[in-house]
């Protein structure tokens, strides 16, 4: 692999226990980074939080049927170019039709997508029979 | 979940004793919360100064927690944020919906103005 690529390819039950250890790993990549002029410490939970956000979408959206599945994660920093891929098998969803919240109204859920969207530069979810991604970018620059 | 709490003038403190409130955890709040104000308390205050991290879930528990205070004419309020945490309620547009103080003292003081 190139000198400066790395990436980060992992595979966790889909359970919420995880998503601690899922979080860190963007959270050390962060603040690994050489170049990045902001706050290290801002992006570090931005990542975590991304991480999270997506794993937890991920595990809602697993077959119900099979609870020992996977989520597979990866994570790519090219450059500045930072990709995160999150995989489930489940029915999928469409991503475009999920409204922003409304500030107005006070619900309990539908922030996750919102923040995601808010944090990284672009958020695509392609479904397929196999399975589903949900493919996060951001320039760190 | 780790949770403590105590009981000062009148308002239940609940200390959420974790570095993270996340989906994995954060129902057991939402419960607690919810047991509080069924159970006849008036004046909750969620102290979060042990937080270092929330995502949509937890804030999710804390505004069902919000809406569970309105619905038995109760006050749901939180202190201690830690910055990044308080930054995630600005993100969200929630720093308008909840009473955020810097410490339970001022919190405390504030439920009996």
């Amino acid at each position: 692999m190139e000198g400066n690529t790395i990436e980060v390819d992992i595979k966790v039950p889909n359970k919420t226990k995880y998503l601690s250890l899922i979080g860190k790993i963007g959270e050390d990549i962060a603040r690994e980074l050489e170049r990045y002029s902001g706050d290290k410490e801002v992006l570090a939970y931005h990542l975590n939080l991304v991480l999270t956000e997506a794993m937890v979408n991920a595990i809602k959206h697993a077959g119900p049927k099979e609870p020992e599945k996977l989520v597979r994660i990866v994570i790519t920093l090219h450059r500045d170019d930072l990709t995160i891929k999150v995989y489930d098998d489940g029915q999928g969803f469409d991503i475009n039709a999920i409204p922003a919240p409304n500030f107005e109204e006070l619900e309990d859920r539908g922030r996750g997508i919102f923040l995601i969207r808010t944090l990284m530069d672009s958020v695509a979810y392609r479904k397929s029979c196999k399975e589903n991604m949900l493919e996060m970018k951001k320039k760190l620059a | 979940m780790n949770l403590a709490s105590e009981t000062r003038n009148d308002v239940v403190i609940i200390y959420v004793k974790e570095e993270r409130l996340d989906a994995h955890n954060s129902t057991e709040l939402k419960s607690a919360v919810q047991k509080l104000f069924e159970d006849g308390t008036k004046n909750v205050l969620v102290d979060l100064k042990d937080v270092r991290f929330i995502d949509s879930s937890g804030l999710g528990a804390l505004v069902s927690g919000f809406k569970n205070a309105i619905s038995h004419q109760g006050n749901l309020k939180l202190s201690s944020l830690q910055s990044q945490v308080k930054s995630m309620f600005e993100l969200t547009r929630l720093h308008r919906v909840f009473e955020i103080f810097p410490s339970t003292v001022e919190a405390v003081e504030n439920f009996q103005s």
